[in-house]
């Protein structure tokens, strides 16, 4: 078993994990922020929030800032991948 | 030996496509994100998780400074251990009871610094989702950033060190840090709820029944993709051959505080 063969298992096996329960259930798939509301309502009913976020984005804002978060990660990621191969195939022709 | 990997890999997904099947005959339930939400923690334990977190915010910036100083190369590693941090906690991903909710990511940083540092790097990306996403939330920070970036990662690190000790391979150990790391955040999340809003019947022990007993399953699948990407990344960085990593593993091997 390669590395490579390793890591498109592991691969498949991440993609699989999210795309069986979208296949097989019927659901919203929200992310239900709405939910630890009720839940709280349900347990204490006389709960007042005492604070509510700063900024109240519209959905597609929001995706677009997850959107940012997740590229900025990746590109530094993408970086210093590129940097280490860089360097080892440096150290490799010496 | 490909065989039996095979073995493993359709038993993975025997196992996946069971859990799914169990769950379609049960109702799918709404969970909730991975952060207790802005001004849904009372005041005096907001204020509490706060100062509980803020020493271990104080000692992972110490931590990362004497990284820094005794090996500057590894500032590299660092950035790359928060980046991943901000992918991974910006992926919302499906899971079976029919609701989404995301890794932490905090299990890479973990192994290769141990868990101090992950309080600094795991609050900035908790803090960007506070200000930017109403993601969670500034009062409630301090709570979010105890489950996430502190009780986590402590978590992950001594499933690592555990494993590491009694000599299992370092790809299974990593796994499960990364996935201990991840469970173990919402387990401490369900408890932060769980005190501060006790049930009037069964106290705190019913809530935390409640609380943790929803998301539990949600996350379990997620902490298994979070271990596996943590591995999937450790091994591309491992296919490298640089200065920062074989400094990096000689501190990995050595014993740290």
């Amino acid at each position: 078993m390669s590395r490579s063969a390793k890591n498109i298992w592991i691969l498949a096996i991440v993609i699989l994990l999210a795309v069986a329960p979208l296949i097989f259930i019927n659901a919203e798939f929200g992310g239900a922020d709405g939910a630890a509301e009720e839940m709280i309502q349900t347990i204490a009913p006389h709960y007042e929030p005492w604070a509510s976020p700063l900024t109240e984005v519209p959905g597609e804002t929001e995706s677009m800032l997850f959107a940012l978060q997740a590229a900025i990660g990746a590109g530094i990621i993408g970086y210093v991948i590129g940097l280490f191969k860089g360097k080892s195939e440096k150290t490799k022709q010496q | 030996m490909v065989k039996l990997k095979r073995k493993t890999a359709a038993s993975t997904a025997l196992l996946i496509i069971g859990f799914t099947l169990f769950l379609l005959v049960n109702e799918p339930q709404a969970t909730y994100a991975m952060h207790i939400m802005e001004g849904f923690l009372p005041v005096g334990w907001a204020i509490f998780w706060w100062v509980a977190f803020i020493p271990f915010f104080i000692l992972g910036v110490r931590a990362i400074r004497k990284i820094t100083k005794e090996a500057p190369e590894l500032k590299l590693m660092l950035g790359l251990a928060a980046a991943f941090t901000f992918v991974l906690s910006a992926l919302k991903i499906p899971s079976v009871t029919g609701s989404s909710s995301h890794p932490t990511g905090t299990g890479l940083g973990t192994v290769m610094f141990g868990p101090l540092p992950m309080s600094v790097l795991g609050s900035m990306v908790l803090l960007f989702q506070a200000v930017l996403l109403a993601h969670g939330g500034l009062t409630t920070l301090g709570a979010n950033a105890f489950s996430m970036a502190v009780a986590g990662p402590a978590a992950g690190y001594a499933i690592y060190r555990l494993l590491m000790r009694s000599g299992s391979k370092q790809g299974l150990a990593i796994f499960s840090a990364a996935a201990v790391a991840d469970l173990a955040t919402y387990i401490v999340t369900s408890i932060q709820l769980a005190v501060a809003f006790p049930a009037v019947e069964g106290g705190i022990i019913a809530s935390f029944m409640k609380f943790g007993g929803i998301f539990a399953i949600t996350q379990i699948p997620l902490a298994v993709s979070e271990g596996l990407l943590t591995v999937l990344i450790w091994n591309w960085l491992q296919s490298f051959n640089t200065d920062e990593l074989s400094i990096l593993k000689r501190r990995m091997k050595g014993e740290r505080v």
